[in-house]
């Protein structure tokens, strides 16, 4: 049986959740698997909560529906949390990753009688620390590869870093901030 | 060797474009297709292409550049989706009676209103009757394969028509998904030269395109044009073979999956026969004889294939992803049993209309419907012909 892991990303529009879901398919390609990332369009507007969703698997998923009972979940934005139902469907066994600085306990209350692992990443202070600025999108990508263990994380950061050569050839002096930023992302990783 | 990449379907239609490299691109923006033209604007500005790109202010226009360009014996593209494909309808049938063979990447969008950006199948399906080409994708491999044969297609002098080359708004287009490329010049060696036979810039011998047609022609000219559409079921099936040489991947008019001993069956088009495929995996592991028919080749439509496939079937479902408002089922559903008003045993049918603005089908909802189908086997009874699928209410008569 072809084992396909699902993906769910929550975010407000202009966050990056959408980039974050295409870079995960790009990664997972460069890794040799078989990847779905797409949007799900609606009247988008900055600020307004979207969705975006993975596959990935070692055979072609054939399935072009929306992902209803995912393996995982990422929240780009926790304030989500109180207006969207983010953990719908999400496997017990699998996990959520949310963005935030807080204890991942500390959401306990927050995800509708979730029983699974709830995982927090400071994306936001990282992302500052390395890049002068909040671009959630590495930190993210980072958390979700190191928490659903769906890729070889050293793989990853290799193929990161060729893909950050070739994404900023014209200004190579952000490179090195960048893999900074997703390595320390891959330890910052805290989990519940 | 085919070359691995990752990219959306509308990434894939836009490379295959830059690949053959047409005389003109006349493109009018609208969403789910956009980024057609916007990929091959980049590759226009950054001199990788020699194509003319003429960006217009509106569809009509976009479909009277191609026009004036066919007509002056260019290779002609543009693409569209929904309204877009509406406001060039009077062009449409103008092109397609004047035997030019224009390229259009169509991305299915529903048809306004209420105003809605997302897939279905009811643009294309209302310009059925045009007199295009219709060739239906079912994911972005599909819709790379489907546009580089279709100038092959379109320019054989058996057909001469135009030709609409049909992806999923945002469920092909948008979706990044692994694709096998084809080197540029294999594509070019597959694709040829255009060389018209007639056209307007060649002064040796002069032509008027598009004038007024009397009633003592106007007849003979339909039926050319109708021999033309019939011509092009064999040309559809001889250039796939071509395909299939040079680059490895099968396309026919229709694509059957598990139809070999099925006792029920769906039809339908596009993307949902991957989500289809999925289903019938799964219940065929637990012994249930389920199968599918995906069209590929709409214009033409594959009669005699699909009541061939279709003549052991006990029980059908058409899956329509546009209403039609026929009153009594889509347009799927009418042409699927009207190609089956020969067999000597005509199958229990009922359409099922589902997807419309978007509204997602799954495995489950495929599931529902073979359900549905073994429930008329076993009763014997066909039950209620025309059902929607999906929408909210509480009605029995609704799947």
């Amino acid at each position: 049986m072809n084992k396909i892991t699902e993906i769910r990303w929550h975010g407000r529009g202009g966050q990056g959740a959408k980039t974050a879901c295409l870079l995960l398919a790009d990664v997972a390609f460069a890794a040799g698997k078989y990847v779905q990332g797409f949007p799900e369009y609606g009247p988008e507007r900055m600020g307004a909560p979207i969705t975006a969703y993975n596959r990935i698997s070692d055979a072609r998923c054939t399935v072009h529906s929306n992902i209803y009972t995912p393996d995982f979940v990422v929240v780009v934005d926790e304030s989500l949390l109180e207006s969207v139902d983010v953990t719908a469907g999400l496997k017990e066994e699998g996990a959520i990753v949310i963005n935030s600085a807080k204890d991942p306990e500390s959401f306990r209350p927050l995800v509708n009688g979730y029983k699974g692992r709830i995982y927090t990443i400071d994306a936001r202070s990282i992302s500052e620390k390395h890049l002068g600025n909040y671009f959630p999108n590495t930190p993210m990508l980072a958390a979700i590869v190191k928490v659903s263990g769906v890729l070889d994380e050293d793989q990853f950061a290799a193929d990161m870093e060729e893909s950050f050569h070739h994404k900023f050839s014209s200004k190579p002096q952000v490179i090195e901030g960048n893999m900074n930023c997703l390595k320390e992302s891959l330890k910052e990783v805290k989990g519940a | 060797m085919s070359i691995k990449d990752r990219m959306s379907g509308n990434e894939a239609v836009a490379y295959a474009m830059k690949q053959i490299e047409p005389d003109v691109f006349a493109a009018f923006p609208i969403t789910p297709s956009t980024e057609i033209p916007q990929y091959f604007a980049q590759y226009a500005a950054d001199g990788k292409v020699s194509t003319e790109f003429v960006t217009v202010e509106s569809e009509h226009s976009s479909m009277s550049a191609c026009m004036g360009a066919a007509a002056a014996g260019c290779r002609a593209v543009t693409a569209t989706s929904s309204a877009g494909l509406a406001f060039m309808y009077e062009m449409l049938y103008v092109v397609a009676s004047a035997r030019l063979p224009v390229t259009l990447a169509c991305v299915n969008r529903a048809l306004t209103g209420p105003i809605n950006i997302n897939n279905d199948h009811s643009d294309s399906m209302g310009a059925r009757d045009s007199g295009w080409i219709q060739i239906y994708a079912e994911n972005n491999q599909e819709a790379y394969d489907n546009y580089l044969q279709a100038m092959r297609i379109s320019e054989h002098p058996d057909v001469r028509l135009p030709i609409m080359i049909c992806q999923d708004g945002f469920i092909t287009s948008h979706a990044v998904e692994n694709i096998l490329l084809e080197a540029d010049e294999k594509v070019k060696t597959f694709i040829g030269r255009y060389e018209p036979e007639n056209y307007l810039l060649n002064s040796q011998t002069p032509l008027a395109v598009g004038p007024y047609d009397t009633c003592p022609y106007y007849m003979e000219h339909k039926v050319q044009q109708a021999q033309a559409m019939k011509n092009a079921k064999q040309v559809i099936l001889d250039v796939a073979a071509d395909f299939e040489k040079a680059f490895g991947r099968h396309y026919g008019l229709i694509e059957t999956y598990r139809m070999e001993d099925a006792q029920a069956a769906v039809v339908l088009i596009g993307s949902t026969a991957g989500t289809a495929r999925a289903c019938i995996d799964e219940m065929r592991v637990e012994g249930k004889k389920v199968g599918m028919i995906k069209i590929r080749s709409f214009r033409p439509f594959p009669a005699e294939e699909i009541a061939e496939a279709l003549k052991q079937t006990q029980a059908v479902a058409v899956m329509d992803k546009s209403e039609g408002f026929s009153g009594c089922g889509g347009p799927v559903f009418a042409e699927t049993a009207g190609a089956l008003i020969g067999l000597p045993k005509i199958p229990m049918m009922i359409d099922v209309v589902f997807g419309l603005g978007g509204r997602d089908c799954r495995v489950e909802d495929i599931r529902r419907v073979y359900a549905h189908l073994f429930e008329m086997i076993e009763n014997k009874e066909r039950g209620p012909v025309y059902l929607h699928m999906g929408q909210r209410s509480n009605e029995k008569e609704v799947l």
